[in-house]
């Protein structure tokens, strides 16, 4: 299908998030759209995809006009949206969740459902379990059934929004051949995403989104410098490891096993010295979690020591960990982290202590708010409310809360959602700490993140755990493997 | 966005007139005349000097059980347990002031301790139910309301019985040394109306400006993250249910020390439930309880006279406060939508 | 042979429990599609006494269910509006209309006040009501109590085997994900709502004119709060949910039946009994689920959460926003 926005215009208040795009598509063509965080791709192609209405603009399909005004209409018209987080039911079987939302009599016919189902797997290798409960599904998988579901109802533009985030090595290579198929079939896949080589490998063109406009499209092959040069404007310099003396250890972990519903980690050894950063790898739901909330106390290892010097704090409750310096920062800042509804000053008072025994002292938690504001460079006031924060300020308000000194510092993606310069001044501050001595340990689904911070670096694989590799020593290649399962 | 002062109180007042003309048609509908019904409670409540003392006598327990509600709303828990709470402390205070003998400097102020324990008391029960046994607080305290009244019903008719019989009036007078003095002849006692008073105060700034309050607020609004900041919310939890009870308790104990000088079957009189509805009109508030009281207990001390001149039952006091609380969240929710509205549109 | 003694209050059980089934399967296809309707009690309250009214005045049973249906009906749309419409919080909003419905029931209902009224009568299914004992106890009761056995039916087939049910299941389980697929998230809300709110409503009637007939003062006396704690004691499973309700309706008739044997004990136990129970029941589902998921093995652990076990619909009481 041939797809044309022409002029599309969004708007979220005084945000813009698309500013006069153009795009075309041809039939049959594999298009990336590259952009940063915040750059307008995901507006443009929720409002493709009927997710969304365009404040001014057209979209013309095969020279149609059209407006989606909801998925299911956009799906009815041949566009269907694959999104990072598929839009599925995770309390419903893999079976009822492909045939939600098809049309038909009162009573669901299994076997036409399974013959469909079975038939769009075959076709591409998938292997899906029709009983099983879609919440027990990797996010490779849920994106396959959400494919497969598209397709049957007669999808002839795939949008799929960073969907390589979280899957497998293998599950990636599936959905890449099955990508390939559908655009040789004439099907237009439209590849939103900001990794590089993915484009380079995959897309027959692309499209680079800056700052809510189309500043450039590129046809294979493509240029990694050139591509770079649109999507920021200048050439990024790497950001340069000061080699710290790293002495002493900070954090011994002994045989540790950590349940949950879902995953067990067993016999987990691990070292870790002061000022020392650990990168944990793997893809997401692998156990790096898992481990570090035990780590922090938040989950009770069924086994196992943790030791903090030479005291084993394995089984003792939150606050024990929280009095030895060790702290988590969680990946759902306002879900985990903070408190909506509450402004930066009363997070301050309630994390500082201001003022004596029963009585807050606000004056006092005031002033230490506005310290701290300038030290972080939090755009922000004392009372605005933590929610009306953006995320990179929300991110930054979080380090500030934590003590000034710890012991160990967790970390679960650190710059997930934020844009370069923002991921930046986290890792300075981050490193600072490192500098006083606090042994980092962090989660990330970004190679290069990964390979530029850690001075070493775990792989989770489905529960278990690789030996630490050196960081500077080990390559991409390497990495990938490790992640993908093999050699743990 | 800046109103002139008659705009604002045309607009606080709106769900007043909204829940008259709601009533105007039930009653029309029930084959009354609205403007006899309406002028009746306005008599019923105002008609006379010691009828002051009557709705400050409702007052009080409405006061104290809205504070101690607040406290349990800050921290996002819906304590309709407070009703038995309400009971709890009637029964202890009824315990002390049948059992125990001496002069009234040393009952009475037994009387309210033991009120404020058994309050507090049923407020661990309900906290640890919640808390422990994943057992919704609602469910917990309805539960806890039911058998607190069949219990009270049990010791009425039952251990605490009159020696010439138990009936519908409850339990024996106290003796004099058990009750609370009045002001002149009215039934209002200067030591209630101080409790609630101070209650309220207390309230507030414990909510207000204290480290307590603002971790129970941080709960409220999300325990999960208030928990992995270091609060220990099932802690806290009970101790705002506790706090609850506290007062809650003392009401009950007033109660019988104060208005009937005995425990009677409906010791409580619904007034637990009757305080939600003032905190939930106050939205969260504690400065806009006191009016509010005073209207909630001027209807209550209205609407009896109904059934004596009107053959109408006097749960049109009732439906006349629950329609201002339905209608005071149906406008709110009606303007908000309009302003979204409008700014959707700017 | 049991004793007819026993079949008498085995049959006195069925009859007392199925104005719980209406009302717990009711509430069970409400909160199933994502609202949590708490005015229960209050709206039994209601449509009891105004099924009670209408069936007297109009001197037709089935006008008085109508009633009562509509009136049920009426109430949970209201919660409905006032949370999707006004985006106010489900939860004080129900209790607000319990309080409300109670008194509009006792104030509107003042007339109607013990007089004598029509009542559903006695109608034994033919040959099932010969089959001994069960046929004894299930098939020799009215016309209201067997429909209380459809309902159960019915609600179970419609969420399991339809395509209407499994819709509503994804309402309340993922609105975002339901929307997605074309479903019309708000107005399955609202009709859910109302169906819900319907069968509520002739719970209530099944009350005044069959189970406990006439009207008066605060006639069900909490029933209502029982019926919210069975849906969850039933982990919003149909079956589970009647369980509940038979369970709740042998400890009311119990306490009749066992008080002449055991005079000793105070009336009053018998009265607390199903309150003390249902926060009982409850911390078996709550409480002890979460024991058994943190302390019992794996294996073993299925089997007992299947019974006792059963979380909410993931979107309860959560409002959605369409952008």
């Amino acid at each position: 299908m041939k797809i044309e926005l022409v002029n599309i215009h969004k708007r979220y208040g005084a945000v813009v998030a698309n500013e006069g795009v153009n795009l075309t598509i041809a039939a049959g063509e594999i298009r990336g759209l590259l952009g940063e965080n915040g750059a307008g791709k995901t507006t443009l192609m929720r409002i493709l995809s009927g997710y969304t209405f365009a404040d001014a603009g057209r979209i013309l399909l095969d020279g149609v006009e059209h407006h989606p005004s909801s998925p299911a209409d956009a799906i009815r018209v041949g566009v269907g949206m694959l999104h990072q987080d598929p839009m599925d039911v995770p309390q419903l079987s893999v079976l009822d969740n492909f045939g939600l939302g098809q049309s038909g009599g009162l009573y669901r016919r299994r076997r036409p459902m399974l013959a469909s189902l079975e038939h769009l797997c075959q076709r591409f290798g998938f292997k899906l379990d029709p009983e099983a409960v879609v919440g027990s599904l990797t996010v490779g998988e849920r994106q396959q059934l959400e494919l497969a579901r598209l397709l049957a109802l007669g999808a002839r533009t795939i949008i799929l929004d960073e969907p390589t985030t979280g899957i497998s090595a293998p599950q990636k290579a599936l959905l890449f051949d099955a990508l390939k198929h559908l655009a040789q079939e004439g099907l237009s896949v439209v590849f939103v995403s900001h990794k590089l080589d993915e484009v380079q490998s995959l897309c027959d063109s692309v499209t680079v989104l800056r700052k809510g406009r189309n500043v450039g499209e590129l046809e294979a092959p493509f240029d990694a410098d050139g591509l770079v040069h649109l999507m920021f404007g200048q050439q990024l310099p790497a950001g340069a490891r000061p080699v710290v003396p790293i002495d002493g250890g900070a954090l011994e972990v002994r045989q540790l096993s950590v349940r949950d519903h879902r995953l067990s980690l067993d016999g987990v050894d691990l070292h870790v010295r002061r000022g020392e950063v650990l990168g944990l790898a793997g893809l997401e739901g692998s156990g790096q979690q898992l481990l570090m909330q035990a780590i922090a106390g938040i989950v009770r290892p069924r086994a196992g020591s943790i030791l903090l010097g030479t005291e084993d704090l394995a089984g003792r409750p939150y606050g024990a960990f929280r009095d030895r310096g060790v702290a988590l920062v969680p990946a759902a800042r306002l879900e985990e982290g903070m408190i909506p509804g509450l402004s930066l000053r009363e997070h301050f008072a309630l994390c500082h202590h201001c003022g004596h025994g029963l009585v807050l002292d606000w004056p006092a938690a005031d002033s230490l708010t506005r310290e701290q504001i300038a030290a972080f460079h939090i755009v922000g006031q004392p009372l605005t409310a933590v929610d009306k924060l953006s995320g990179g300020n929300q991110q930054r308000a979080l380090l500030a809360l934590l003590p000034a000194e710890l012991t160990v510092l967790l970390l679960e993606h650190p710059t997930r959602g934020l844009d370069v310069s923002s991921a930046q001044w986290i890792w300075s501050n981050l490193l600072a700490r490192r500098e006083r001595g606090t042994a980092l340990i962090f989660t990330s689904t970004d190679l290069d993140e990964l390979l530029q911070y850690s001075d070493r670096i775990m792989v989770f694989s489905g529960g278990r755990v690789s030996a630490p590799v050196d960081a500077p020593t080990v390559t991409v290649q390497e990495l990938g493997y490790l992640i993908g399962g093999r050699g743990l | 966005m800046k109103r002139s002062g008659v705009t604002q109180l045309a607009l606080m007042l709106s769900p007043v007139v909204v829940t008259l003309l709601f009533a105007t048609l039930i009653l029309l509908a029930a084959g009354a005349n609205p403007l006899e019904a309406f002028g009746n409670i306005l008599a019923g409540a105002f008609g006379s000097a010691k009828k002051w003392g009557d709705i400050a006598v409702v007052m009080v327990p409405l006061a104290l059980c809205a504070a101690g509600m607040l406290v349990t709303f800050a921290a996002g828990l819906w304590n309709i347990g407070v009703e038995g709470q309400i009971v709890a402390g009637a029964l202890a205070a009824t315990w002390v002031a049948l059992g125990v003998q001496g002069p009234p400097w040393l009952i009475l102020p037994l009387t309210l301790l033991a009120g404020a324990a058994g309050g507090a008391v049923l407020g661990v029960v309900i906290g640890a139910l919640r808390t422990w046994g994943r057992v919704n607080e609602i469910f917990a305290g309805l539960g806890m309301n039911f058998v607190m009244v069949a219990l009270t019903n049990y010791l009425i008719f039952g251990p605490w019985r009159p020696p010439d019989g138990a009936t519908m009036s409850g339990t024996e007078p106290f003796p004099l040394a058990a009750r609370m003095p009045m002001i002149g002849s009215s039934r209002a006692s200067l030591v209630s109306i101080g409790l609630a008073v101070a209650a309220l105060f207390i309230v507030y700034f414990l909510l207000r400006d204290t480290h307590w309050g603002l971790r129970l607020k941080a709960i409220g609004l999300n325990s999960a993250a208030a928990a992995r900041m270091g609060i220990n919310t099932h802690r806290e939890m009970i101790v705002a249910f506790v706090v609850c009870g506290l007062m809650a308790g003392i009401a009950g104990s007033l109660q019988t020390t104060a208005v009937y000088f005995r425990l009677i079957p409906q010791v409580s009189g619904g007034y637990g439930y009757l305080s939600q509805l003032v905190v939930l009109l106050s939205g969260l508030r504690a400065v806009a309880v006191p009016l509010i009281v005073f209207f909630f207990g001027a209807v209550q001390v209205g609407s009896p006279r109904l059934e004596l001149r009107m053959q109408l039952d006097s749960s049109l006091g009732g439906i006349l406060q629950a329609s201002m609380v339905l209608f005071f969240f149906l406008i709110k929710g009606w303007r908000q939508r309009l302003a979204d509205r409008k700014e959707r549109n700017a | 042979m049991l004793d007819p003694l026993v079949i008498a209050t085995l049959q006195s059980v069925v009859a007392s429990a199925s104005p719980l089934i209406f009302a717990g399967i009711g509430e069970t296809l409400t909160e199933r599609v994502g609202i949590v309707n708490l005015s229960l009690d209050g709206t039994i309250l209601l449509s009891a006494m105004a099924g009670f009214a209408a069936a007297y005045l109009g001197n037709s049973l089935l006008l008085g269910f109508f009633v009562a249906a509509v009136v049920g009906a009426l109430v949970a749309l209201v919660v409905a509006l006032s949370s999707i419409v006004l985006k106010q919080d489900q939860v004080a909003i129900g209790f607000v209309l319990t309080l409300l419905c109670a008194d509009l029931s006792s104030f509107i209902g003042l007339p109607y006040v013990r007089i004598p009224g029509p009542s559903v009568p006695y109608m034994p299914l033919g040959v099932l009501a010969s089959i001994p004992v069960l046929g004894e106890v299930f098939f020799r009761q009215n016309l209201v109590v067997y429909a209380s056995y459809v309902t159960v039916f019915l609600a179970w087939g419609w969420l399991s085997l339809t395509r209407p049910g499994l819709r509503l299941r994804s309402v309340g389980e993922r609105p975002e994900a339901a929307f997605a697929r074309g479903i019309a998230v708000n107005r399955l809300r609202y009709t859910y709502a109302a169906i819900g709110g319907a069968l509520v409503g002739i719970a209530g009637a099944s009350y005044s004119l069959s189970v406990k007939l006439g009207w008066s003062h605060r006639h069900t006396s909490g029933m209502g709060w029982i019926a919210l704690a069975i849906v969850i004691f039933g982990g919003w499973s149909p079956f589970r949910v009647a369980l509940g309700a038979y369970l709740f309706g042998a400890l009311k008739s119990l306490g009749s039946i066992l008080q002449p044997s055991y005079p000793n004990v105070p009336t009053q136990v018998f009265q607390a009994a199903p309150f003390a129970l249902m926060v009982v029941a409850l911390l078996v589902v709550g409480g002890g689920a979460a024991w058994v998921e943190r302390y019992v093995p794996a294996k073993l652990q299925r089997g007992i959460l299947a019974l006792i076990g059963g979380s909410p619909p993931a979107a309860l009481g959560k409002r959605f926003e369409q952008l």
